[in-house]
């Protein structure tokens, strides 16, 4: 299991709502230690794949393998095991508002740790350094600013050293600063941790600056246009839409 | 990171090479499995008197966050302490960790004070809040007078699709429930006189008792209850949650009053709809009441007879007068709650709690002022 490696294998998937499907055949495979973005247009279905992948929605068809395990096919008890290797930060945060930012950290750690509460708080205050919130733990989440609460998040989806992140669009109300910063703690906590990472964003911005390997959603034929390193597809792309919606990227950067 | 056999326990002893202090760190140090308590290190380190502090991995097996963790917390006490730490000996990914920890300083300010509630009780801050609490109700009922006003001069942004739709959620949503506790309360009251009532033989009496209890109390108090859990929690829950999505933010600043667009609808047409509820409710109790005397030789005919002679308009309209300001009670404390809540999910829950609390309360409250005003009136 190195760098390189599948990681995480989607195979023929089709989403449906009901008898409306989002997405059919998607095929693509995401490597180890990859910062892999899922992107398209709004309402193609970038949220429902990342749901399928986390095994939040059931496939109509197909599979997603883990590797090589398929989620799937796993027993509730194999499902745990996979999901346990998974942090997940939510789109508007998903921080608990009843607790503090300690508690929502500790959470996990009480959960699936031996851990006592002192060696908790520790662990506690390390994530929340780590993310560039040491200080602020006896803060409820309504008593700090989204970029902070969208941090906070990942301090919580990193608890208990996960080997692959989903995030969300994780930039999604913040502001261009922020939304920088954000994407380079995603980067710091790839190189560090050796995470494969795994997000939602049609910020083409993001796309460049952290993606290495991608796949694009087209709405209107409702499946995957094309995957692979956004860089090379915005220059050599089979497909027009795909060079298009990467090239309006390409002059804001220059 | 390999995956190892079976995990070994985390071990760390110190040892003075030279100038340095040495922590030769062993085992597999790893989340799932615990460690040495980082209190206990971090005294040994300063019990040992070093000035430099370097760290020994040779004989570290896999580790994770529980590692750096122990790191993180030895690299704030050793800078306080004035101890300089020696990351070279540490495996490459902490090193990396430890630097991206440290990387944002430590925010100086403190948090917000949560003290406990009964801290806040002896500081006077729970009655100080219910204070302000009850003037801010008063303020808010101000704010529904005024958009009264506004709108009986037909200036109000009050939209009539609005008014119908919580027309129909407060009222023919809610007929299923009123039936079923009408009747079971008149059969209740019918019981409960019965007893008192056949000892002389007068168990036609029973009508009075079911009508005039039904049509003057328990009509409008029951309907009130009914609706205090029922309407007037989904009022704050809604008004609530539009809080927290910043909706009513958006309303605000659209130049739209919130108190005319969000509460009068609801409250006109819990208004309307809780005498028509009474009514109903207070029909369904005598026929309760009628099941119950059947069963004692009391006869259809008789029983009917018997309740027109005793329920007279002015009972009828004394129950609805309570009814319409059970109906303003109710309203008025779902919307309030909803209004004021906080931005989280917890504070819809509190909201909704006291929606229907201070409902009851209030409702219980302004039942015995009506009844002590009528018999001063003596009707
Ligand atoms: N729970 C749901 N039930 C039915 N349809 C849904 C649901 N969630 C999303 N959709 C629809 O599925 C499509 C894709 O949604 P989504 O995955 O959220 O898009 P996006 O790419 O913007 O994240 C949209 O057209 C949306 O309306
Ligand atoms: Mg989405």
């Amino acid at each position: 299991m190195r760098a390189g490696d599948p990681h995480i294998e989607v195979r023929g998937l089709t989403m449906r709502y009901g008898a409306r499907v989002i997405q059919r055949d998607l095929d693509f495979t995401v490597n180890r230690g990859d910062v892999f973005v899922i992107m398209g247009g709004s309402g193609c279905g970038k949220s429902t794949l990342l749901k399928h992948m986390i095994g939040l929605l059931e496939p109509a068809a197909g599979e997603v393998l883990y590797d090589g395990v398929s989620f799937q096919r796993a027993g509730a008890a194999g499902r745990d095991a996979l999901r346990r290797r998974w942090g997940i930060t939510y789109q508007s945060g998903g921080l608990f508002s009843a607790m503090t930012l300690a508690e929502n950290v500790a959470l996990p750690l009480q959960q699936y740790t031996p851990l006592d509460a002192a060696a908790i708080a520790d662990v506690v205050a390390y994530k929340l350094a780590l993310v560039g919130l040491a200080g602020f733990e006896d803060y409820y989440p309504s008593e700090i600013s989204g970029g902070m609460q969208k941090r906070a998040g990942l301090a919580r989806a990193i608890a208990l050293d996960p080997e692959i992140l989903f995030f969300d669009e994780p930039s999604a109300g913040l502001d261009p600063l922020s939304s920088r910063l954000l994407d380079e703690l995603i980067l710091h906590m790839r190189d560090a941790l050796g995470v494969t990472v795994v997000i939602v964003t049609h910020e083409l911005a993001s796309i460049f600056a952290i993606g290495n390997n991608s796949v694009y959603l087209d709405a209107e034929s409702r499946t995957m246009l094309d995957h692979g390193d956004p860089k090379t597809l915005r220059e050599r792309s089979r497909h027009e839409t795909v060079r298009r919606f990467l090239a309006r990227a390409g002059t804001e950067d220059a | 990171m390999s995956v190892a056999a079976a995990p070994r326990a985390a071990s760390c002893t110190l040892e003075r090479r030279g100038e340095r202090v040495v922590l030769v760190l062993a085992g597999d140090w790893l989340l799932a499995q615990g460690g040495p308590s980082a209190a206990g290190v971090l005294h040994r380190v300063t019990a040992s008197g070093a000035r430099e502090l370097g760290f020994d991995c040779a004989a570290l097996g896999d580790w994770d966050s529980l590692l750096v963790t122990l790191l993180h917390r030895l690299d704030a006490a050793c800078e306080q302490a004035g101890v300089t730490l020696l990351g070279d000996g540490l495996p490459e990914g902490a090193q990396r960790l430890l630097a991206l920890a440290g990387a944002v300083p430590r925010r100086g300010e403190a948090p917000p004070a949560h003290p406990p509630w009964w801290r806040r009780l002896l500081d006077g801050q729970i009655l100080a809040g219910a204070w302000r609490e009850l003037l801010d109700a008063l303020g808010f009922i101000g704010e529904i007078v005024l958009a009264c006003g506004h709108l009986l001069r037909g200036r109000a942004n009050t939209r009539a699709v609005d008014f119908f739709w919580f027309l129909q959620q407060t009222g023919p949503a809610a007929i299923g429930i009123v039936t079923l506790i009408s009747v079971l309360v008149g059969m209740i009251l019918a019981y409960l006189g019965s007893v008192q009532l056949r000892q002389f033989g007068a168990q036609i009496y029973v009508a009075d008792l079911v009508g005039i209890g039904m049509v003057r109390e328990m009509g409008a108090l029951m309907t009130g209850v009914i609706m205090a859990g029922r309407t007037g929690a989904a009022f704050a829950a809604q008004l609530g949650t539009m809080q927290t999505r910043e909706e009513i933010d958006a309303v605000r600043t659209l130049g739209i009053d919130p108190t005319e667009f969000l509460v009068l609808p609801r409250l006109l047409a819990l208004v309307l709809v809780m005498p028509l509820l009474t009514l109903y409710s207070g029909v369904l109790g005598m026929c309760g009441g009628a099941l119950v005397a059947l069963g004692m030789d009391v006869s259809w005919t008789q029983y009917l007879n018997e309740t027109r002679n005793a329920v007279t308009l002015t009972h009828i309209m004394t129950g609805e007068a309570k009814a319409v300001a059970f109906g303003v009670v109710i309203a008025v404390a779902g919307c309030h709650a909803g209004m004021r809540c906080g931005r989280s999910s917890e504070a819809v829950g509190k909201a909704t709690t006291r929606a229907v609390v201070s409902a009851i309360v209030w409702l219980i409250v302004a039942d015995a002022a009506f009844n002590i005003l009528y018999q001063r009136l003596g009707i």
